[in-house]
């Protein structure tokens, strides 16, 4: 689960990891107020959307062209100056009102957003600072030393990625205790690395313990301070954040799980989340739906393997009951893209013919626009056939993956 | 021969009165492992499927000398269940669980390198292992499976599963089939189980199937390439059509910061002279095509 930066900044604060005074404002008229509460002078406007490239991105309205916002977020064409910049300063409460209003109800279109983008629905207005260091911190799991692993690079305010394949030498790695949290000599390390001395060594100390022990403490899958900034006065603080968390431990966070915001989240994922399925979202017009996590994305690889393009991930579990499956096919169906329908079960402990009762059932309680093709294997195989066979419905049995995959990209292209 | 589990397996199952845990146990004895017993806390001195229920792994092995157990208990408390077993002294702990958070997953894996570095977590988020006739620990249908001398080795349970029946299809049968589970943080790696089938006289090739997220399938290739693993081993990756930075159902499986990509694990493992299959309707038939090489 991801959340705003203006979220991260308020778990990053109440963990006593320092941040620069911001309020996060819905309207446009509340900037000057929110500009005068901060003491005023050097004042940032943020777009608050879940993705990053927020700075280079451009806000755009209904009759703007995304693709064309799109290569200028990427930098391939100049910015008009009628497109506000995700991220802008100012001097004044006037501007600052401008600058939201620029934001407010807009779309901003980033480099990671795609030509899509995403609605700014809220700004996080902030203090601005004079930045003599810009820094880099993150942390993830490290599935191979199964622990997580704090990074650190002076190389603040670049991509990681890039650091990592141009100059891996100056990350600097600490493998962190889950019990121990982020020991005293492994901050100073940091510290270190990072070029930080005096006072600002000494905050950097806190600092970086602090969030360690907030990573660990809110299960957070992965967290990204980028820039990570040494003021002119030397305090060190986090100019950004990004911070992920782990879906599994979810039950344990519930001021985590306040935090979604639904208007960020796909509709149909989200749908799908509800009712225990797994489902992401492509550019396909073949919808599949599998039980098992492996064999779906198999199922796709093996769409396109036949010249298809899928529409889908959909796990419906081990198991497959006709309430995951109805739900499923009405998911897979709301999208106008989908041309064909593949369900490819691998009927193991349960029955080939209890799946096809089931899929005859959820088939006849939805109004099914498009081809369905399906793959049944495994116990009573032959049974679920003749069942979906002789049922007088329009479905195509398939005989094998092979099979599966060469009908339904058939019937999406006699479709089309 | 085989690895890890035989006839001579004395299972328990954690979790042996919850839904998943009793039709699971059932179906284990079912097709001959040796199920001697079970638990829940605060449910010791019952009794179900004709085998004790205890209320501490502790005094299941004490009372029944199980050397294996198989883990259903729910995610918030399963992390727990596996340290349980490793202090009991479990040998073999296979945890189906899925659902449990990384850092948990963290602590068990720190907790077993420490106090049971001799025991060996299989999963979790897995389907479990098996020795075809012998012993079924796990989820997997039994009847797909068929004895021989094909190690399986797999991040997932239904790809898993239509490996295993295409290999029977073809008269091919399987020493031992691991799912080693789709979380980030697993007991058991590519490298643990190539390692264990290296040394077992009597599988005589490998059949894995990788996915998207992580490097456990470089590393499985760069073992291969050193010759630390000799054996004719060949491969499947799942996810080459899935995009970057979602979570495909698996936890572990998600392509993150241009890393963990299908494409990436195919060119290591193929650059490791290891036979890709290209459709997942070949696994099997690559499998043999190395059997005959």
């Amino acid at each position: 689960m991801k959340v705003h930066e203006y979220q991260a900044k308020e778990l990053l604060k109440s963990a006593g990891v320092a941040v620069p005074e911001g309020i996060v404002i819905t309207r446009a008229e509340e900037a000057a107020k929110a500009f005068d509460a901060l003491g005023g002078g050097l004042i940032v406007i943020k777009a608050q959307v879940h993705a990053g490239g927020r700075g280079k991105g451009v806000a755009i309205g209904p009759d703007d062209d995304h693709e064309q916002a799109l290569k200028i977020a990427s930098g391939q064409a100049p910015r008009p100056a009628s497109m506000a910049k995700g991220v802008q300063l100012v001097r004044t409460a006037q501007e600052a009102q401008l600058a939201a209003e620029s934001l407010l109800g807009k779309t901003l279109v980033t480099y990671q957003t795609g030509a899509q983008g995403q609605l700014i629905a809220k700004v996080l207005v902030t203090v601005g600072h004079d930045i003599a260091r810009e820094l880099y911190l993150g942390m993830a799991v490290d599935r191979a030393l199964k622990c997580p692993v704090l990074m650190a690079s002076t190389e603040g305010g670049v991509e990681i990625e890039t650091v990592a394949a141009t100059h891996p030498e100056k990350i600097h790695r600490e493998p962190i205790d889950v019990g121990l949290g982020l020991a005293d000599f492994q901050a100073r390390n940091v510290c270190k690395a990072l070029g930080l001395t005096g006072e600002s060594a000494k905050k950097g100390v806190t600092f970086l313990k602090n969030f360690v022990k907030l990573f660990i403490e809110k299960d957070a899958s992965l967290a990204e301070i980028n820039p990570l900034i040494v003021t002119a006065e030397g305090d060190v603080l986090a100019l950004d954040c990004k911070l992920n968390f782990d879906d599994n431990a979810s039950f344990r966070h519930p001021e985590v799980v306040a935090m979604l915001d639904e208007a960020e989240e796909d509709p149909a994922e989200l749908r799908a989340t509800r009712i225990g399925l797994s489902y992401v979202s492509l550019d396909g017009d073949i919808a599949c739906l599998v039980n098992g996590a492996g064999l779906a994305m198999s199922t796709m690889d093996l769409i396109k393997y036949h010249g298809g393009e899928p529409a889908n991930f959909l796990d419906v579990g081990g198991g497959a009951n006709k309430d995951q499956v109805l739900e499923g096919f009405r998911i897979l169906l709301s999208s106008p893209k989908v041309k064909a329908v593949l369900v490819n079960i691998f009927g193991g402990i349960m029955k080939c013919d209890t799946i096809a009762t089931a899929l005859l059932a959820a088939y006849d309680e939805i109004d099914f626009r498009v081809p369905l093709v399906v793959r049944l294997e495994g116990t009573n195989v032959e049974k679920g056939k003749s069942l979906l066979k002789e049922s007088g419905r329009p479905i195509i049995t398939a005989d094998g993956l092979t099979d599966a995959a060469q009908k339904v990209v058939a019937a999406a292209r006699g479709a089309a | 021969m085989s690895i890890l589990v035989d006839q001579n397996t004395r299972l328990i199952c954690q979790g042996i009165t919850g839904k998943a845990g009793a039709f699971h146990s059932e179906q284990c004895q079912a097709y001959g492992t040796n199920l001697v017993g079970g638990t829940t806390p605060g449910r010791g001195g019952t009794k179900t499927l004709g085998v004790p229920v205890f209320d501490t792994v502790a005094e299941a092995v004490q009372e029944t000398g199980a050397n294996a157990t198989m883990i259903f208990v729910p995610p918030p408390f399963a992390a727990d269940a596996i340290m349980e077993a490793a202090d009991a002294g479990i040998s073999v702990i296979v945890a189906i669980t899925e659902g449990i958070p990384v850092i948990d997953m963290v602590r068990a894996v720190a907790y077993l390198k420490t106090h049971r570095p001799d025991a060996r977590l299989i999963g979790p988020n897995c389907p479990g292992i098996i020795t075809p006739g012998q012993c079924k620990i796990g989820i997997m249908p039994g009847y797909i499976h068929k004895p021989g001398k094909v190690g399986v080795v797999s991040r997932s349970g239904t790809l898993t599963y239509e490996a295993v029946w295409q290999l029977t299809n073809l008269g091919i049968g399987q020493s031992t089939c691991i799912g080693i589970g789709g979380d980030p943080v697993n007991g058991t790696s590519f490298v643990d189980a190539l390692t264990m089938f290296e040394a077992d006289p009597e599988t005589e090739a490998v059949l894995m199937m990788g996915e998207i997220g992580g490097n456990a399938e470089e590393q499985a290739a760069a073992m291969k390439a050193s010759g630390q693993f000799t054996k004719p081993l060949a491969a499947f990756i799942a996810g080459q059509t899935a995009p970057p930075g979602k979570r495909m159902g698996h936890a572990g499986a998600i392509i993150s910061g241009g890393s963990g990509k299908a494409s990436d694990k195919i060119a290591a493992l193929e650059g490791a002279g290891i036979h890709v299959a290209k459709s997942p309707a070949d696994m099997g038939v690559t499998l043999k095509s190395v059997l005959k090489g």
